[in-house]
């Protein structure tokens, strides 16, 4: 009970806390490129581009902090004695990840915030884009230690406790590259969708109004770079699967639900019924996932049953599979969402190259529509990353039943409980506070009148 | 095994002064939250108090994170046993951290008094709430808790025993004074006279609670005492007394109207504080009040040397950069904050615009 209680409050801690992560390391980064443009072009339009879509990025940033805070903490609340376990060597990263990433993003935000006056412009660009090099390195560390739990390197088992022996090879996992490739680019993705869809909608100002101007201007820069950063996360992507054939067959057979060894494999765009192997209706798409798994036609793709064995001979009897609906469909719901992402940016490009940006409502309706998708991409990503190597929470070497704390389950479950309240409650209000600041008067964005209060002379901000 | 090395000591010592410098930076953080609604006539003095601490605030509370990942990697044991053993107590500050930290972002964002109410309640109370519990925790730590082979079992009523109820008060009312005297270095006008006059009333109750929590932990023993290595119990009481003395003397300096002495004087009492507490349990991360056996050592608590020299280096090329940055930021911000000359309300959706 104690143990099902707290997996479902790592869940959501970790899922909530990361609608909030990529967008905010998207928007600090488009922020500061719009920024940049604003300095180097001497360019009062992307100047008031990057404040406007400012205040949106701290929206998003003030709930990530304060739910990032909590995650400091989970693993020595919950899952006391994997933290016993894996303190050597996972809890290095986190710690790194404090000292480099979190001063670096948390001090310069301030600069950033209450700087504008005080700090010359290029100085306080550089603050700007010192907050996004934060926040990247901040998702670098994180990986690092969640790649090790995904695929453990450089370390021996010493008793009882995994002891590290190679620092670099925890840096250089493979794992880590392809995921932090493929999280960092999904996070720029995220970021684009939302400045998309909110300057889409903002297109529909009057012809004579100059706001038109401006976010047809920054719905031509989204689009394109949506388009991009979803096709290498695509790429990134399949390199990681290739990796998942590796370390991880299991998870990789647990994605399709796959049953049994098959050469040349197909993948099931769609399934009715169950994934027993007797489904009512699907679409298969032949040959393709062995084509994913392995980059060849006929390639070997190991299924559930073999690897069950394989696993039960090599860690004693057992259940070694995850729980197959959901990793069937949580990878389902990330591949579609990024497909149907590419789809609506590259109709964006396609209109911007036909100069027609803004004129159609479906277009319009679809970017705002697509302002959703890198978020359930996202967390369906984890989903299937986290659910997908189950039972295991360090793969090979603990399982999660093993990790939990000993805290009681009425405590898991006030607590459970409370962060779904508090974080309910975050989630309207930061949605409510977006919708508010997306529709903010372009005209009054950056000219004196707005900053009256925000005058060397008073030093107020907030 | 060992009671400690020469690298799980530095370590010890390292978390020790990450908690210093938290408690020293995010304590007038709480401090200006707390004295908020004393200090403040009107919604502009409210919003004054808010920006003191505005630009600062997020990187001060990175100090809590980097203390928390430290104890990670180089006591795994210390990270696990400690968190899962005071699980509520710990929960009720993660809420009152979230509810403050998103008061700042959150309150301009809509020119309504109901709407700015609540998030200076919610920075009021979320600064109370974690104070008050740092408070106890830390007090129930320098005491020794009741520990058996799994940790600490006692749950949150037992955290919440006589004496670690004075030490939260305590925690309260230092960095209340800590707080107000910051703000009457920030502000200006009748709200700096304020702020003055509440920092005389905060250091007189800062300095009776610090000095009998100060008596009572002395009184109470160390049953860890006997652990290899263990200070004797005059160099942790003497830090203590220090720390009084110093609190008294800023004080004093409050009601001569030296401010500038007066915050070096209670930033230095909440350093000496946290060197008496940790000079208190070394050899001990856990101590325990019911046995020298008992205790989780700092030896038996460590990382693997290597993950140790690993964390060493690292911090040792980046701790004097983070520093440097910090530093300079109070120096960008080291104006006092002006009262606008037209009472305005603040433009919604102010921040970062």
């Amino acid at each position: 009970m104690a143990l099902d209680l707290a997996r479902w409050q790592f869940a959501i801690v970790t899922v909530f806390h990361f609608f909030f992560v990529p967008m905010t390391i998207g928007l600090a980064f488009l922020v500061a490129v719009m920024q940049t443009l604003a300095l180097v072009r001497k360019d009062e339009t992307w100047d008031r581009l990057s404040r406007f879509f400012g205040r949106i990025f701290l929206i998003s940033l003030a709930v990530g902090v304060v739910t990032g805070i909590v995650l400091e903490f989970e693993f020595g609340l919950n899952w006391s004695a994997f933290s016993i376990f894996v303190g050597n060597i996972f809890g290095a990263p986190l710690a790194i990840e404090g000292l480099l990433a979190f001063f670096l993003e948390s001090t310069f935000i301030g600069l950033w915030i209450f700087g504008r006056e005080r700090l010359s412009p290029r100085l306080h660009l550089a603050t700007i884009w010192l907050v996004s090099i934060g926040t990247i390195l901040s998702a670098f560390f994180i990986l690092a230690a969640n790649a090790w739990m995904q695929h453990p390197v450089g370390y021996t088992v010493e008793g009882g406790q995994a002891v590290l022996t190679n620092f670099w090879a925890v840096l250089a996992n493979s794992t880590l590259w392809a995921s932090f490739l493929h999280t960092v680019l999904a996070a720029l993705a995220t970021g684009g969708a939302l400045v998309l869809g909110i300057s889409v909608w903002r297109v529909r100002a009057a012809p004579d109004d100059p706001e038109r101007a401006a976010f047809r201007r920054a719905t031509a820069f989204a689009a394109a770079l949506v388009l991009v950063t979803v096709v290498l996360t695509a790429i990134a992507g399949d390199f990681q699967a290739r990796l998942l054939d590796v370390q991880q067959p299991m998870k990789m057979a647990a994605a399709e639900a796959l049953y049994n060894t098959q050469n040349g494999a197909s993948f099931s765009l769609l399934t009715i019924g169950n994934l027993s192997g007797q489904p009512v209706f699907q679409i298969r798409v032949p040959h393709l996932l062995s084509l994913i798994a392995d980059m060849s036609w006929n390639g070997q793709v190991v299924g559930i049953n073999q690897m069950q064995a394989a696993e039960a001979a090599k860690y004693g009897a057992g259940n070694y599979a995850p729980v197959l609906w959901l990793t069937y469909w949580s990878f389902r719901a990330m591949v579609g969402a990024g497909i149907l992402m590419i789809a609506v940016s590259a109709w964006g490009v396609w209109l911007w190259w036909r100069k027609q940006l803004g004129a159609g409502r479906w277009f319009r309706r679809a970017a705002l529509a697509g302002i959703v998708l890198p978020i359930i991409a996202n967390a369906s990503g984890w989903i299937f990353t986290e659910a997908g190597r189950q039972p295991w929470i360090v793969y090979g070497l603990m399982q999660t039943a093993k990790g939990v704390s000993t805290v009681g389950a009425g405590d898991v479950a006030l607590t459970t409980a409370a962060f779904v309240v508090v974080y309910t409650t975050l989630a309207v209000l930061a949605v409510v506070l977006v919708l508010r600041a997306a529709r903010h008067p372009f005209d009054e964005i950056g000219v004196p009148p707005d900053d009256t209060d925000t005058t060397p002379a008073t030093g107020l901000v907030y | 095994m060992a009671t400690y090395t020469g690298l799980s000591a530095l370590w010890f010592s390292l978390i020790g002064l990450l908690w210093a410098g938290y408690f020293f930076l995010e304590g007038f953080d709480f401090g200006v939250g707390m004295v908020s609604p004393l200090v403040s006539r009107d919604d502009t003095d409210r919003r004054l108090c808010m920006n003191a601490v505005g630009p600062v605030w997020d990187g001060n509370e990175v100090w809590l994170l980097v203390a928390g990942g430290a104890t990670f990697a180089a006591f795994p044991l210390w990270y696990g046993l400690l968190f899962q053993g005071a699980y509520l107590a710990l929960f009720l500050v993660l809420l009152a951290l979230i509810a403050r930290g998103v008061s700042f972002e959150f309150r301009g964002k809509f020119d309504d008094p109901r709407w700015r109410r609540v998030w200076d309640v919610a920075n009021f109370a979320g600064s109370l709430v974690a104070a008050l519990i740092w408070g106890v925790a830390f007090t129930n730590f320098v005491h020794g808790l009741p520990l058996s082979a799994a940790g600490y079992t006692g749950g949150l009523i037992g955290l919440l025993n006589p004496l670690a109820l004075v030490g939260g008060l305590a925690a309260l009312a230092v960095f209340a004074f800590h707080g107000a005297v910051f703000l009457s270095l920030k502000t200006s006008g009748e709200l700096m006279q304020r702020a003055q006059r509440v920092a005389r009333m905060a250091g007189g109750a800062a300095v009776i609670l610090l000095a009998a929590t100060v008596v009572a932990v002395a009184a109470g023993g160390r049953p860890w005492q006997t652990l290899a290595g263990a200070l004797p119990g005059t160099v942790p009481l003497v830090l203590g007394v220090l720390a009084v003395a110093a609190l008294a003397t800023a004080a004093l300096l409050v009601i001569r109207g030296r401010d500038g002495l007066a915050f070096a004087g209670t930033g230095a009492a909440i350093l000496l504080t946290m060197g008496a507490i940790f000079g208190a349990m070394w050899p001990a991360v856990i101590p325990a009040s019911n046995g020298a056996s008992l205790a989780l050592t700092v030896g038996a608590a460590a990382s693997h040397p290597y993950t140790l020299e690993v964390m060493t280096v690292v911090a040792a090329i980046f701790t004097p950069l983070v520093l440097l940055y910090q530093g300079w930021t109070y120096w960008v911000f080291r104006r006092r904050l002006q009262r606008p000359a037209a009472v305005a309300a603040p433009a919604p959706g102010a921040g970062g615009g």
